[in-house]
């Protein structure tokens, strides 16, 4: 398939269950809540070291927050329940409570919950206080600004991790701002992050390495500097490979957020340097979600 | 359908356990059937059509028609549907209430919400002791559940109160908020002595000053976000309280009487 000169790979991405949360977080300012959440996902770029995969889904105006103030919208995916709860707790006690003036609410409704201010109130060594408003509980725990105010829980719910796809260039600085330009089209899309350093990951992994002690190493087949040496996929004008990977609530969402992504970069042509576009996958045995290219880009999602 | 309507027809010499005109005790029953059950009255047993005269058919949306504060236990133990009282009402009204709505355009006797668990009680008129309280022998009151009261109330109100919403416009009596163990009281009009006296947990939310006892302590003028999160839950009732946007209290905790954490509110702009 070809879009605006540009080739679509006949390749899938391949995606997995994951578990998934979505938090609320205002401040006095959307600066202070941008320090909170900034922190809160911070070093959650992969589960594979980081136990779980978070970002920023958007910003949210004074009227679209329970307390009224600017917040943002944050997304955690982790590979199990347990995991996400477990690092949502943590960043939530070392990255939310600790910002100045902020204050978290669940950002999703489900049958599952998962804690929020359950535990965060002990902190409060006593003279926390708990105020069931609307049929929600909120912690009031006292801190030295004031009040840090949580509400006691959020949703979980099931959610797919590791939609991707695959900017193939010419050179290196053509696939980033190639990737730039599709981050930006789709960083406004809801239900969906983008994990990895600015939406883009350049070390794209394949599962297994030499070594016995990892379990995922260097994509060699995309890397653009060892197309002597290895099963190469790459053409020999590709000097460059970056990926985006998506992590969303469903499936329908992370192919909108490829079909988006895609289009924007098509739309630059071929004087951007893109040759082509593929996606990640492990022949289709590991994960149970396929994002076909060629059915997303033709409009017929699978 | 029209409403079930119950309409006083005698003056009552004593007061009257009204507990049977519950839509889910009536559900079902015919109106001749609704109108052989009996009530006490004093040392005898009257039949309900002895007492009013009952028109209407929808037993989820009961009338009581020129009512008086000698109808006690009016919409006790309710689980759903609606109760309009159209008059006074006596002692025990909405008591154990666990859905539903009653509305009261006169005034009650004591014990109003006692021991409610859930729904929506709304008093027009004014409301004497014991408002959100429990009943004689119960260590809590009050378990959840809304009040709006347009009126005043008397003394105790929500003694022991252990969860939910009272919304007051009026004046209060003294000792509000005594022995409290949870939940959210708001006054508009002036507050008694002893505000909050041996309470536990819980919130007073005064616009007045209050004179209060030593064992309530200080403990400054505060901006607290969650204050914004609860007056923006009063906006489905219609009281003065849900056009009030305050963010900055003066903050008192006690009793410490009681080695309480109970905290007093005085909304400041």
């Amino acid at each position: 398939m070809l879009i605006n000169g540009i080739q679509i790979d006949d390749s899938f991405a391949e995606a997995f269950n994951m578990r998934g949360t979505r938090v609320i977080i205002t401040a006095q300012t959307l600066t202070w809540a941008y320090h909170a959440a900034n922190a809160m996902t911070g070093f959650a770029t992969s589960v594979i070291g980081c136990g779980v995969e978070a970002g920023i889904e958007g910003e949210l105006s004074a009227e679209q927050t329970p307390d009224g103030r600017p917040g943002l919208s944050v997304l955690l995916f982790a590979m199990g329940s347990k995991v996400l709860m477990q690092q949502l707790e943590t960043r939530m006690g070392q990255c939310v409570l600790t910002c100045p003036t902020a204050a978290a609410f669940a950002g999703i409704a489900s049958d599952e919950p998962i804690n929020l201010g359950k535990n965060l109130r002990f902190f409060g060594d006593g003279y926390q206080t708990s105020k069931l408003i609307g049929g929600k509980r909120y912690w009031r725990i006292p801190v030295m600004d004031g009040e840090f105010l949580c509400e006691e829980s959020t949703g979980m719910v099931r959610a797919i991790g590791g939609g991707n796809f695959l900017i193939l260039a010419t050179s290196q600085s053509a696939a980033l701002a190639a990737a730039e330009v599709a981050v930006a089209a789709m960083k406004n899309l809801p239900n969906i992050i983008m994990p990895f350093p600015g939406g883009v990951v350049r070390s794209g992994s394949k599962v297994g390495s030499r070594y016995q002690s990892l379990f995922a190493s260097t994509n060699d087949a995309f890397c653009p500097t060892l197309k002597g040496v290895t099963q190469t996929e790459l053409s020999a004008d590709i000097e460059s490979v970056m990926e985006i990977v998506i992590d969303g609530l469903s499936f329908d969402d992370i192919a909108l957020a490829m079909q988006t992504g895609i289009a924007a970069i098509c739309a630059l042509g071929t004087g951007s340097g893109v040759k082509r576009i593929s996606a990640g996958n492990y022949g289709g045995k590991l994960g149970p979600h396929h994002f076909k290219l060629h059915a997303i880009m033709g409009g017929n999602r699978p | 359908m029209s409403a079930l309507t119950f309409s006083l027809k005698i003056p009552l010499q004593f007061a009257v356990n009204c507990a049977v005109l519950s839509p889910a005790y009536l559900a079902g029953k015919s109106l001749a059937q609704i109108a052989a059950l009996s009530i006490e009255h004093g040392r005898t047993r009257m039949r309900l059509d002895q007492v009013f005269v009952i028109s209407g058919h929808d037993t989820q949306d009961l009338h009581i028609k020129n009512s008086s504060s000698q109808l006690d236990y009016l919409g006790a133990n309710m689980g759903s549907g609606s109760l309009l009282v159209e008059g006074d009402a006596g002692m025990y009204l909405g008591f154990g209430m666990k859905g539903g709505e009653v509305h009261c355009l006169g005034n009650t006797k004591s014990f109003a919400a006692c021991n409610m668990q859930n729904g929506l009680l709304i008093i027009d008129g004014n409301t004497v002791d014991f408002l959100a309280g429990a009943s004689a022998g119960l260590r809590k009151g009050m378990a959840g559940g809304t009040v709006v009261l347009k009126g005043n109330a008397g003394d105790r109100v929500a003694d022991q109160m252990r969860r939910g919403l009272v919304l007051i416009e009026g004046n209060v009596g003294d000792y509000c908020g005594s022995r409290m163990i949870a939940g959210t009281v708001g006054v508009l009009g002036n507050v008694g002595l002893y505000a909050g006296f041996s309470m536990r947990r819980g919130t007073l939310l005064f616009s007045r000053e209050p004179q209060l006892h030593a064992t309530m302590q200080a403990c400054g003028s505060h901006t607290l976000p969650f204050l914004t999160l609860l007056l923006k839950s009063f906006a489905p009732y219609s009281t003065r309280f849900a056009n009030s946007n305050a963010q900055r209290v003066k903050r008192w905790l006690g009793d410490a009487a009681n080695n309480g954490m109970g905290e007093i509110l005085l909304i400041s702009d």
